[in-house]
């Protein structure tokens, strides 16, 4: 059973939605039930792979499937080669916890064409699953594709009154990004090929040990890099990320910037940075100098919205950006951080999602302007909104802290120590947009009349919120669970993305990049 | 032996779960009261235990370590907590007077429809204080710091319904959170540059035990403790980030004690007294230190002198009091500024809850009489000292402890700072000047209060005067024990000079003594010169009460005509110089526009200009080619023949 466990985690979702189609289009309840059971089964599935303690000590690849699939002699050989490590391990966990969260929050918010938006929502969760483990970098490219026609169908079918903008622009940005890899994935193949070298299919774990000539790297990984700095969003190719996010429903806003935006960071992280480690340090600096300045932006550009849902986009920005910062210091405590703050951003970023969600469904605005003096109608929503705020601010105790700690700690002891410098002023901007926007909708008397009677927090919200803020404080307070197992992993990467380098750029004078470190 | 410290904190945290989860369903406020004040006073039980314990120790120095927090590579974080006299002092302090407090605020709160949010929050909050204190590394004090940080914003906005208190509340937040950008740079410059000798740690012990691999007085080592010294300045409310504590006082009064009076506020002195190793190291961060310190008790003092609301004074006399406690750790008085932090938060608190009965008692007349005056202005009050005399008396008690007046608490320390910024190699005659003249004003000022609430004419609304009660026992008793603290509390720390034996600054040796004898911080003068200033700086506070009593006893009038002539200057005083004002038009707008133009300018402007423009070109693009697509067979035809025509004449042309 085990060595099949991811395909099994997979296919599921697929096998759910094949059910789903053949459910009767007018049971609204058996057809979100039955797709809540099915991602339930999938999480508890997932179960055994976060407690297996291999991930402690190995940084090999698990639970590692591998089927031959198409093969046309010499110019085109592709495999389904799956399996995980230390860093997809939570990446795959994250998309297994949120989806049921998810699903459940669609209980009200989606009433027309249910059984469209679940089969969606399941083919979305095979997509997002497929394309973390992937080994096969072919395999990938098909997932990630996968994963772009739900969210454009739930995005522009169930979103808001600019939903056809939003869902066109979020199809282009990322196809045109998708296209530029899918040349560089191709030619990297063939450089195979031709160089003589033996691999099987698009095999990463072949790739990684394949040496190539600067000038091709720099071009292979700019390719790349594009592909998923649109994906995360890095500044200045975000402005996507707004638009979705607002015009998306609430449980699309949530996978959107819980799993999809992940698929950004991940990249960097098992493609970009270990396959082209000498173009990734060229290009280094500039890389962390967009993570920083999306850092800023995001934040003051949230700081000024007039929309909750657009605040929280903004927001997003910010963060993701911190993720980048840390995954870019390139040494164990920064990308340790960046892999923790994308669980993190999962977390406290889908809370706050669903937290726009429960609001707009009650009065159907989500203008800061039309709120005021909700802590005094709601007290339950108060508590559990400030809990989500503070750790979205990142207070110490909560999820959030930790993540930015080890970013700004890990990129403060790398070359990037006056990047990381201007970065720490984002936990100034972060206070100040997070609790200005609290204030206007939360304190203050209740100026609205609309606003005078709206129902607290009811069973199916609080379990919604409940799993959420377990792990605000679980990684807030113990987070050793969490990095104990990515630990290894990371190390790996940090050799991967040094020893085949020409050209020693650290150790000269820098005792901290990776030397010193451990 | 001191494996349980962590009780300490536990008590109060369970405590603030308890109330927060179910106090909703409690509703009976002697049963919330009772949970909270209990977990507290059982904190203070434990911390006796332990502080009479490390008294009769010859050891000072216990860590404990409960568990690991973060670890990743070099980075090593423990739940782990540290008892030296430092923390010992501090968690007496911060337990005592708390538990007095909460028992304060029993009364206090009474009736009020956040009752069990209250409590939960008060609990919180000495949670977190107490993290703060115990704490073993720099990491786990910061959890204490933001964690105070975040219960101060809780209890400001307590009454969340008012604008002012949610804006106070954020403003608390953020000007806290620019000290601790400063906190947190300064911990990983330290932490690397550790590091990058081969020392990595965030633990204190560690930290001062390698201090020495720093350059003394060098560069790094300055920047360091400047940044330590930012954080420090946003908590303590030092220029230029002591905004937000005078806006504080939008929160109710026993929260005005505890956290924006005894505690939570001296989390900057505390922290420079914990790394007094690091700060000792670098003269030019210690000068700053004593500067912005002594400037801090000067400025806010002249605010102070023109303020009617009864609160916002004790207010900025908070300010001008931490402005002390800086001067003194700045000139490498560490034992004597703890020993002010000690004292102030005995007087202090006790002001505050009296000025919170005296605000209780008002209220209740106003109440009464079913007005809506103002029960915080001083100009309402008056003759106060027969109604509630309990009160009167304690207060009084504190207002010449704070003075400076001999044989008070606040004498001793008061005297301590202000002969070692005049003598100490780290001192200047200028430093002690300011340190003078702010005692002086804060004689003036705290009289002035005492005068204008407690004698005279009542000037109470007439429909409410002769209903104003002394407050009950739950809030006085908590009055007559800090207002005895308040005049005992010195003796601890009498001076060679006056025949004492200075218990304080002994129990402290552990703590300070190395980096004061390493850095060769000491402080010279002859007994004369010590005598001489001690009777200067006497006088100057006894001339300031002297004042007051010609202005607002004696001669009532005289400040009218005051204000008459000097109108300018009392508007600045009494705007506060317009520092928020200030603030706003460099700093806040200024963002504000920033992001509008970020966001209209930039991400629409030219970013989606770009991307939509694209689109657009696409589009003309095809629309011009659809032009070609007409359908019509002639059409065809005829581009056709043109065709050929152009590839004929292209061959027989070339």
């Amino acid at each position: 059973m085990t060595e099949h466990l991811l395909s099994l985690l997979t296919f599921l979702p697929l096998v759910g939605m094949i059910v789903v189609l053949f459910l009767p289009r007018d049971n609204g309840p058996l057809l979100k039930g039955c797709t809540l059971v099915v991602t339930l089964i999938v999480f508890l599935a997932s179960l055994p792979l976060a407690f297996n303690d291999v991930f402690k000590t190995s940084a090999e690849m698990q639970y590692v499937e591998f089927v031959k699939w198409i093969n046309i002699g010499d110019y085109f050989q592709m495999n389904y080669f799956v399996g995980i490590d230390g860093i997809s391990l939570w990446l795959v966990m994250l998309t297994t916890f949120i989806m049921p969260i998810a699903v459940l929050s669609t209980w009200n918010a989606v009433d027309k064409n249910i059984k469209g938006f679940m089969a969606l929502s399941l083919m979305l969760e095979t997509a997002m699953l497929g394309a973390f483990i992937s080994l096969d970098l072919f395999l990938f490219y098909i997932f990630w594709e996968l994963m772009l026609i739900p969210m454009y169908f739930m995005i522009g079918i169930w979103g808001g009154k600019n939903r056809i903008y939003a869902a066109v622009k979020f199809f282009i940005y990322t196809a045109v990004g998708s296209l530029l890899m899918l040349v560089a994935i191709i030619y990297i193949y063939y450089h195979a090929v031709q160089s003589g070298i033996n691999i099987d299919g698009f095999s990463i774990l072949d790739f990684y040990n394949m040496s190539m000539e600067p000038e091709l790297q720099t071009l292979l990984f700019l390719a790349f890099a594009l592909s998923f700095a649109i994906k995360v969003p890095m500044f200045p190719v975000h402005t996507w990320l707004a638009d979705a996010h607002t015009e998306a429903p609430t449980a699309g806003s949530v996978i959107l910037a819980a799993i999809l935006l992940k698929m950004g960071t991940y990249g960097y992280v098992r493609f970009a940075i270990p396959l082209f480690p000498e173009a990734t340090q060229q290009f280094l600096p500039y890389l962390a100098l967009l993570a920083v300045i999306g850092i800023i932006y995001g934040a003051l550009v949230a700081m000024m919205q007039e929309d909750v849902k657009k605040l929280v986009a903004y927001s997003s920005v910010s963060h993701l950006g911190f993720v980048m910062l840390g995954i870019f210091a390139l040494n164990i405590q920064g990308l340790a951080g960046g892999m923790l703050q994308m669980i993190n951003h999962g977390i406290s970023t889908g809370a706050l999602f669903l937290i726009v969600g429960f609001i707009y469904e009650r009065r159907h605005t989500r203008a800061i302007a039309d709120f005021g003096g909700l802590a005094k109608v709601m007290p339950v929503f108060a508590t559990v909104f400030m809990i989500i705020t503070f750790s979205s601010i990142g207070l110490p105790g909560t999820n959030g802290f930790v993540g930015e700690f080890l970013i700004l700690m890990g990129a403060f002891a790398s070359e990037l120590r006056w990047f990381a410098v201007f970065a720490t002023t984002g936990v100034i901007f972060a206070a100040v947009y997070m609790l200005w926007m609290f204030q206007r909708v939360m304190f203050g008397k209740v100026t609205n009349p609309a606003n005078e009677k709206l129902d607290d927090l009811s069973m199916r919200e609080m379990a919604l919120m409940l799993p959420l803020l377990l792990f605000v404080f679980w990684i807030g307070i113990y987070p050793n669970v969490f990095l104990e197992k990515m630990n290894p992993s990371l190390e790996n990467l940090i050799k991967q993305s040094t020893s085949k380098q020409h050209v020693a750029v650290v150790e000269v004078e820098q005792p901290s990049l990776l030397t010193l470190n451990k | 032996m001191y494996d349980k410290l962590w009780l300490i904190p536990f008590f109060p945290l369970v405590g603030s779960i308890i109330n927060g989860l179910l106090g909703k369903k409690i509703k009976n406020e002697k049963v919330i009261g009772g949970i909270s004040t209990v977990a507290i006073a059982l904190s203070f039980v434990v911390s006796c235990k332990y502080f009479f314990q490390l008294l009769g120790d010859t050891d000072k120095t216990h860590e404990s370590i409960v568990a690991s927090w973060m670890s990743v590579g070099s980075l090593q974080v423990d739940w782990g907590f540290l008892l030296d006299p430092l923390s010992a002092l501090m968690i007496m302090v911060v337990t005592g007077v708390g538990s007095l407090i909460h028992l304060y605020s029993i009364g206090y709160m009474h009736g009020e429809e956040g009752f069990y949010r209250f409590f939960s929050y008060l609990n919180l909050f000495c949670f977190s204080m107490l993290m703060l204190v115990l704490g073993n590394n720099a990491l786990v004090m910061f959890v204490g710091w933001e964690g105070v940080g975040l219960c101060s914003y809780l209890l400001i906005g307590y009454y969340f319904e008012k604008k002012s208190a949610g804006d106070a509340a954020k403003k608390a937040f953020v000007v806290n959170r620019i000290g601790d950008f400063g906190f947190l740079l300064g911990l990983f410059l330290l932490f690397w540059t550790l590091g990058s000798k081969g020392v990595w740690t965030i633990q204190f012990t560690e930290i001062a035990a390698n201090a020495h691999l720093l350059e003394s007085g060098g560069v790094i080592v300055t920047i360091i403790t400047l940044c330590f010294f930012l954080g420090a300045c946003g908590k303590s409310a030092q220029i230029p980030l002591f905004t937000w504590l005078p806006d504080a006082m939008e929160g109710p009064t026993p929260v005005s004690a505890l956290i924006h009076a005894a505690t939570m506020v001296t989390a900057g002195v505390y922290m420079i007294g914990r790394m007094c190793g690091l700060f000792a190291m670098a003269p030019t961060t210690m000068m700053v230190v004593a500067t912005v310190g002594a400037a801090t008790a000067l400025f806010a003092a002249t605010i102070g002198l023109a303020q009617n609301d009864i609160k916002r004074v004790l207010a900025y006399s908070t300010v001008s009091q931490l402005g002390y406690m800086f001067l003194a750790m700045g000139v490498g008085a560490f034992s004597a500024g703890i020993f002010h932090l000690m004292t102030h938060a005995f007087f202090k608190a006790c002001l505050f809850l009296g000025s919170g009965s005296v605000i209780h008692g008002m209220h209740h007349g106003y109440h009464h009489a079913h007005l809506h005056d103002d029960p915080q202005d001083m100009r309402n009050m008056g003759g106060l000292r027969k109604k509630m005399p309990i009160t009167f008396i304690t207060f009084l008690v504190s207002t010449i402890a704070i003075s400076g007046i001999p044989l008070f608490s606040g004498f001793f320390s008061k005297d301590e700072i202000l002969w070692w910024s005049f003598g100490s190699n780290r001192g200047h005659w200028s430093l002690w000047l300011l340190g003078a003249i702010a005692a002086g004003m804060t004689a003036f000022y705290m009289f002035r209060l005492v005068f204008m609430t407690f004698y005279g004419e009542q000037r109470t609304d007439a429909r409410a005067k002769d209903h104003i009660p002394e407050s009950p026992l739950t809030i006085t008793i908590p009055l007559m024990v800090l207002g005895v603290l308040a005049v005992i509390g010195g003796y601890v720390g009498v001076p060679a000079i006056l025949g004492g034996a200075n218990h304080i600054h002994h129990y402290f040796e552990p703590v300070f003594g190395e980096a004061i004898k390493l850095n060769n911080i000491s402080a010279h003068g002859s007994h004369a010169t010590e005598y001489a200033l001690m009777a200067i700086s006497v006088g100057i506070a006894v001339f300031g009460i002297f004042l007051a009593w010609t202005m607002y006893v004696k001669n009532p009038a005289l400040p009218g005509q005051f204000v008459a002539k000097f109108t300018g200057l009392h508007r600045v005083i009494f705007n506060k110089w317009y520092v928020d004002e200030i603030y706003d038009a460099l700093f806040v707008n200024p963002t504000k526009r920033l992001g509008t133009f970020l966001w209209r300018g930039i991400d629409v402007r030219v970013v989606d200009g770009i991307v939509n423009g694209v689109g657009k070109l696409v589009n003309v693009g095809s629309m011009l080619l659809r032009y070609t697509q007409t359908g019509y067979v002639h059409n065809y035809a005829f581009m056709m023949v043109v065709g050929m025509l152009f590839i004929v004449g292209f061959y027989i042309l070339r």
